[in-house]
C-alpha cells in the first residue's frame, strides 16, 4: 500500500495559526476574533503582525458569533475561534440566526475538538459537534487530518466565500500529509487504492486508518482508505464508488453516533449503493478525563479497532 | 432630511401601515412596532446617512441599521418601504408564502434595506458592534445604529455586548432601546424587574441619553446629542427612548395584550380613525 510518513509530530491548531497567518498574509480582509483562547487557537502569531486585525472578545462567545457577523456584513473574513464545544453547543442559535440564515461570511474556527482534548474531561470535550453544524443548512463542515492539511484547509476556507466550520484539535499528533498541497473544499481524498474493503475516516482518525490498512496488508487484505476531510458537502461520487467496488464500508471519526459522519455516510449508501457497514465512533456518551492516547484506547478509536471492525464487515 | 412636520407626518402613515398590515397578515407584532415607530422613522427620515438608491447589504460609506427585537418587522418595513427602498403595496404581503418581507427579517429574500436577519432576541447589538468594529477597520467614518427592546435587554448576550464595545471604543456604535416597558407576558417589571436601566448602561462604560420616544424633536436632538458625546469620550451611546406599547391607538396602548396580536377588521376601522392618512395607504 501506499506509504505515509510522519514527519513529526504537531498539532492541528498550530496547523490552524500557521493557515491563518497565512491567509492573512494573503488578504487584508482577513481578521481573527477569540473568546479569551488566544494562546489555544495558536492566534499569536496573526495577532502579533496584524493587531489591529485581531480583536479579543473576553469570555464572551455568544457576542463573538454576532460581531464576527458584523464584521463579516461590512466586508471582513473573520474568523472567530474557541474550544469545538463552546463555538458550537454553546452558541448554536447564534450560529444558527447570524451566520447560517444570515448568510455571513464567517469561518467558525474550533479547536480541542472530540476526546483528544484529554485531561479536562467531558464538560470540554464535544462529540455532538459536526451533528451540530452538519444541521445547519449551507454550513460547510471541514474536519482535516493533520497539521499540513490543516493549515492548507484554512487558506481555503478564507478564499471560500460562505460559511465555514473548521474542526481541528488539541494533541500532537503524526504529520503526514503533503505540506503545500492546496486543499479543495468538497473532496474526499482517496489516501490508499484497495478492493477488499473502505475505510473512511475525518480527522485524527485518518492517520489510525492508515495504520489499520498496514496492518490489514500484513493479513492479505488490501483496504481502501479516503479522508473525508470535508464532511458537508460530502464527497458522495468518491464514496460509492468505494463502496460499490469493496462491497463492505466503515466509517471512523472521533465524534459520537448521532449526526457524525457514518450516519452521514450510511444515509448516502442506503439511496445509492446499500452496502454492509460497520462504526468507529465515541457511541452515545461522554467523555472524561485521561491522556488522549488513554480515551482514544478505551472509546474504541485506534487503529485495532479500525481493523477489527473491517473485518467484521467483510465477514456479514 | 426630512422636517419634523414631514416626520410626523410620515410616522402617522407607517402606523396606519403597522395596524393594516398585521390586520391583513392576521398575525404579527403591532404593539412594539406602534412604540418604536417615531424612533426609526426620525433615524430613517433625519438622521441616518443610508441611501436607498445605492444601499448594499455590505454598508460601504453608508450608515447601517440593525434591528435586534426582530418582531418589530411591521414597522421597519413600513419604514422601509416609506423611506423609498421598495414599493409600499408590498406591506400587503406580510407574513405570506413567498414574500420578500417575512414574519421576522430576513436576508434570504433579498430584501432591500436588510442587512441581517434577527428575530431570536438578543444579538443585534453584538451585530451592530460588528459593523461598528467594521467599519472602523476600513477606516470609515460612518455610523451603526440599533433598535432593541427593553425586554429583549433580559438576554445575557445583551452585556456580553455592552462590555465589548465600550472596551473597544465603539464610538461609531448608537443603540436605542424601545423603552416601553412591557413584554409578552407583561409588564417588564413583573416579569424580570430591570432595576435602574440607565444606571446599568452607565456602568458597563456606555453614554446614556433618556428622552421621549413620541416627540420627534427631542428624539432627533437625542440622536444629534449621541454623536457629541460619543466623539467627545470615545465610548458608544445608549439611547434610552421612553414609549408606550401601542402608541397612537387608544385600545392598544400601555398594554403588553398587543404585543403580538392582530387586530379584527372592526378594530382596524377604528384604529383607521385615529391615525391620519398622509402618504396615501398601500
Amino acid at each position: 500500500m501506499k506509504k505515509y510518513i510522519d514527519t513529526g509530530k504537531k498539532d492541528t491548531r498550530s496547523g490552524f495559526g500557521v493557515g491563518l497567518l497565512e491567509a492573512g498574509k494573503a488578504d487584508p480582509r482577513v481578521v481573527a476574533l477569540t473568546a479569551d483562547l488566544k494562546g489555544s487557537l495558536k492566534m499569536d502569531a496573526f495577532a502579533a503582525e496584524f493587531p489591529d486585525r485581531f480583536v479579543q472578545c473576553g469570555i464572551a462567545e455568544a457576542n463573538m458569533v454576532g460581531v464576527a457577523s458584523g464584521l463579516a456584513i461590512t466586508g471582513k473574513i473573520p474568523f472567530a475561534g474557541s474550544f469545538a464545544e463552546f463555538i458550537t453547543g454553546r452558541v448554536y442559535d447564534q450560529i444558527r440566526q447570524e451566520v447560517a440564515y444570515g448568510h455571513t461570511n464567517v469561518k467558525l474556527a474550533s479547536s480541542h475538538a472530540g476526546i483528544t482534548l484529554g485531561e479536562d474531561g467531558a464538560t470540554h470535550q464535544t462529540m455532538e459537534d459536526i451533528a451540530l453544524m452538519r444541521a445547519l443548512p449551507g454550513m460547510v463542515v471541514i474536519n482535516p487530518c493533520d497539521f499540513n492539511q490543516t493549515k492548507n484547509a484554512t487558506i481555503a476556507a478564507a478564499k471560500y466565500d460562505g460559511p465555514v466550520y473548521l474542526r481541528f484539535g488539541r494533541p500532537s499528533v503524526p504529520n503526514f500529509t503533503p505540506e503545500d498541497e492546496p486543499f479543495e473544499i468538497g473532496k474526499a481524498y482517496v489516501m490508499n487504492e484497495g478492493k477488499d474493503v473502505t475505510i473512511i475516516a475525518t480527522g485524527h482518525l485518518v492517520w489510525e486508518a492508515l495504520q489499520a490498512a498496514e496492518a490489514l496488508e500484513s493479513e492479505g487484505i488490501c483496504a481502501e482508505v479516503i479522508n473525508v476531510a470535508t464532511i458537508k458537502p460530502l464527497d458522495e461520487a468518491t464514496i460509492v464508488a468505494s463502496a460499490l467496488k469493496t462491497k463492505g464500508v466503515v466509517v471512523a471519526e472521533e465524534h459520537n453516533s448521532a449526526g457524525g459522519l457514518g450516519e452521514l455516510v450510511a444515509g448516502v449508501l442506503a439511496r445509492r449503493a446499500p452496502t454492509p457497514m460497520e462504526m468507529v465512533n465515541g457511541g452515545d456518551r461522554f467523555g472524561q478525563s485521561g491522556t488522549p492516547k488513554e480515551l482514544m484506547a478505551a472509546y474504541g478509536l485506534d487503529a485495532a479497532h479500525i481493523a477489527k471492525a473491517a473485518k467484521k464487515v467483510m465477514n456479514r | 432630511m426630512a422636517t419634523i412636520e414631514e416626520m410626523k407626518k410620515v410616522a402617522s402613515q407607517v402606523r396606519r401601515d403597522i395596524i393594516r398590515m398585521v390586520c391583513m397578515a392576521k398575525s404579527g407584532h403591532p404593539g412594539g412596532s406602534l412604540s418604536s415607530t417615531d424612533i426609526l422613522t426620525t433615524l430613517y427620515f433625519g438622521v441616518m446617512k443610508q441611501d436607498p438608491a445605492t444601499w448594499t447589504r455590505e454598508g460601504k460609506g453608508q450608515d447601517m441599521f440593525i434591528l435586534s427585537a426582530g418582531h418589530l418587522a411591521p414597522v421597519y418595513y413600513a419604514v422601509l418601504a416609506r423611506a423609498g427602498y421598495y414599493p409600499a403595496s408590498e406591506l400587503a404581503t406580510l407574513r405570506q408564502y413567498g414574500s420578500r418581507i417575512q414574519g421576522h427579517p430576513s436576508v434570504e429574500h433579498d430584501l432591500p434595506g436588510v442587512s441581517q436577519c434577527s428575530g431570536s432576541l438578543g444579538q443585534g447589538l453584538s451585530v451592530a458592534a460588528g459593523l461598528a468594529l467594521g467599519k472602523k477597520m476600513s477606516g470609515e467614518d460612518s455610523y451603526a445604529y440599533v433598535l432593541c427592546g427593553d425586554g429583549e435587554t433580559e438576554e445575557g448576550q445583551f452585556w456580553e455586548a455592552a462590555m465589548f464595545a465600550a472596551h473597544h471604543n465603539l464610538d461609531n456604535l448608537i443603540a436605542m432601546t424601545d423603552w416601553n416597558g412591557q413584554q409578552i407576558d407583561g409588564p417588564v417589571d413583573e416579569v424580570s424587574g430591570q432595576g435602574d436601566l440607565e444606571a446599568k448602561w452607565k456602568a458597563f462604560g456606555w453614554n446614556t441619553i433618556v428622552a421621549d420616544g413620541h416627540d420627534i424633536e427631542a428624539i432627533l436632538n437625542a440622536y444629534n446629542e449621541a454623536k457629541k458625546i460619543n466623539k467627545s469620550n470615545g465610548k458608544p451611546c445608549m439611547i434610552l427612548f421612553r414609549t408606550e406599547m401601542g402608541h397612537g391607538v387608544d385600545f392598544m396602548a400601555g398594554t403588553h395584550k398587543w404585543h403580538g396580536k392582530a387586530p379584527s377588521e372592526e378594530q382596524c376601522a377604528e384604529a383607521m380613525k385615529q391615525l391620519e392618512e398622509t402618504l396615501g395607504d398601500f
